[in-house]
């Protein structure tokens, strides 16, 4: 038997790109909704105020703590248990419709699970902004919320590099499962192309080296994006440079 | 709420097949891991370079992708065993599959682990048992193993809870998980939503009791460390 055939991949380029574009289009969309949402909820978040950080912090307990597959199934399949939402479908209301689309649901699994882990990555941040750099601004006068945009938010934000950059290429890995609800990402090509072909190596190993490909690019913009803005903590010695 | 009552046998019978995969990955993590930071730390230089090449593989493609390969690649492997020897055809265990596949992969994340763990163990340790006369063996197991448990541990517990929510992705070739029975019972009782809160609600008592054990076991290696108070 032949154990690799490469015609098969040849075969199969549109369908596998596709299905990277798919994955490509979840990746992003969901980490730059999660992204939006997470800034303000981790403002709320480390807040004084337990009305205001239990909620959040129930949220990404749950978030968190539970696989995004079934988060996933819960949305997309658990919602039309709701006889409410089954009479909103049959009214034919377009916004209650979209439930029953496969890719908004997604989009909106991936969001929330994603933005449940930014959210604790910046309000972990934001805690960690030096003390100092607040009294300062207060002492030049600001206020409130001045601070909040100009010094904690800025600083925050750029010592959250490193565990964003983690996050977006777990992130880019956990959008493999999209294909569990009939989507066709990169994952679900490839699981198409296996069952056509009856070729498992082919497919996945094929799909496995696009996703390594598409991390490599990842980790190679956040190297940038770190010795671009995160330049003034790093040691200062020459032996930092090395790696 | 009857429906759950009736179906909760067979939810926690998938939320065992569920904890066995979990701790019979971490089992092969750990061993791969320990085995992938001795490697990732040798003097050898082509040890070191296919160590890194694993390390980079199995945390740079997704948990699925790798579990169907593993599962369906595997079963070609055993049929062209079994056509060879003229054997009856064996089927591919979906619960084998996922152990091997999650456990390989956080292996890799273990080796990291575990190679951090190992260089923060300060050099004149070892070099204070051997000149108290102990052995190579003695000092690594008297002395730097137990010393590199307390580095590693915090990076061991969040690998554990991540591995214990990636099981439920073993429910994608068909084994009875607790993931794949909420789906089963969802569909007969046209409760889905029900169940799968129930899974979710299984999942969080499980990392309830893991952050419980860890705390634990992190006082206990602990010992003898003053900590920070202000």
């Amino acid at each position: 038997m032949e154990w690799f055939d490469p015609s098969v991949i040849s075969g199969s380029l549109p369908e596998f790109w596709r299905g990277l574009w798919m994955t490509v289009q979840l990746t992003v969309f969901s980490l730059a909704v999660g992204f939006a949402l997470a800034i303000p909820l981790s403002v709320a978040r480390v807040s004084r105020n337990p009305w205001v950080s239990r909620p959040i912090s129930a949220y990404t307990y749950f978030f968190r703590g539970t696989p995004m597959l079934v988060q996933l199934l819960l949305i997309y399949y658990g919602v039309g248990q709701s006889e409410w939402m089954q009479q909103q479908w049959e009214s034919g209301n377009s916004f209650w419709l979209l439930f029953r689309d496969a890719y908004f649901c997604t989009m909106l699994a991936f969001s929330l699970n994603t933005c449940a882990y930014q959210l604790e990555m910046f309000a972990g941040a934001i805690r960690n902004v030096p003390h100092g750099e607040v009294e300062a601004a207060e002492a030049m006068g600001m206020t409130r919320y001045t601070v909040l945009r100009r010094i904690v938010l800025p600083s925050a934000l750029r010592r959250a590099i490193p565990p964003l950059s983690n996050e977006v290429i777990l992130m880019l890995q956990g959008s493999a499962i999209a294909s569990a609800v009939t989507l066709v990402d990169l994952t679900g090509a490839a699981r198409n192309v296996y069952s056509r072909h009856y070729a498992p190596f082919e497919a996945f190993i094929f799909a496995g080296l696009l996703y390594l490909a598409v991390t490599f690019v990842l980790v190679g913009l956040f190297r940038f994006a770190e010795s671009h803005w995160l330049a003034h903590l790093q040691p200062r010695s020459a032996s930092a440079q090395k790696d | 709420m009857d429906a759950l009552i009736e179906y909760s046998p067979s939810l926690l019978a998938g939320a065992w097949i569920t904890l066995q995969v979990a701790l019979l990955s971490l089992l092969l993590a750990v061993s791969t891991g320990l085995l992938g930071a001795a490697c990732k730390l040798s003097r050898i230089a082509p040890l070191r370079w296919w160590t890194a090449l694993y390390t980079t593989v199995f945390r740079g493609v997704p948990d699925l992708v790798m579990m169907l390969l593993f599962f369906y690649g595997g079963q070609v492997i055993l049929n062209v065993i079994s056509d060879h020897l003229e054997r009856e055809m064996v089927e591919l265990d979906a619960f084998a599959a996922g152990v091997l596949t999650i456990g390989f992969i956080f292996g890799a994340y273990f080796t990291e682990t575990f190679r951090g763990a190992f260089q923060a163990v300060p050099a004149g340790q070892m070099e204070a048992g051997r000149a108290y006369g102990m052995s190579d063996w003695q000092v690594f197991w008297h002395i730097l193993f137990p010393q590199m448990l307390r580095y590693a541990l915090p990076g061991i517990g969040n690998n554990w809870l991540v591995l214990l929510k990636s099981t439920a992705i073993v429910s994608m070739i068909g084994l009875a998980d607790m993931t794949w029975l909420a789906d089963q019972a969802g569909r007969s009782t046209h409760q889905p939503f029900t169940f799968y809160l129930a899974v979710c609600v299984l999942y969080l008592a499980m990392t309830a009791v893991s952050n419980h054990v860890l705390q634990h076991l992190q006082r206990r290696y602990n010992v003898g460390v003053r900590e920070a108070n202000v």
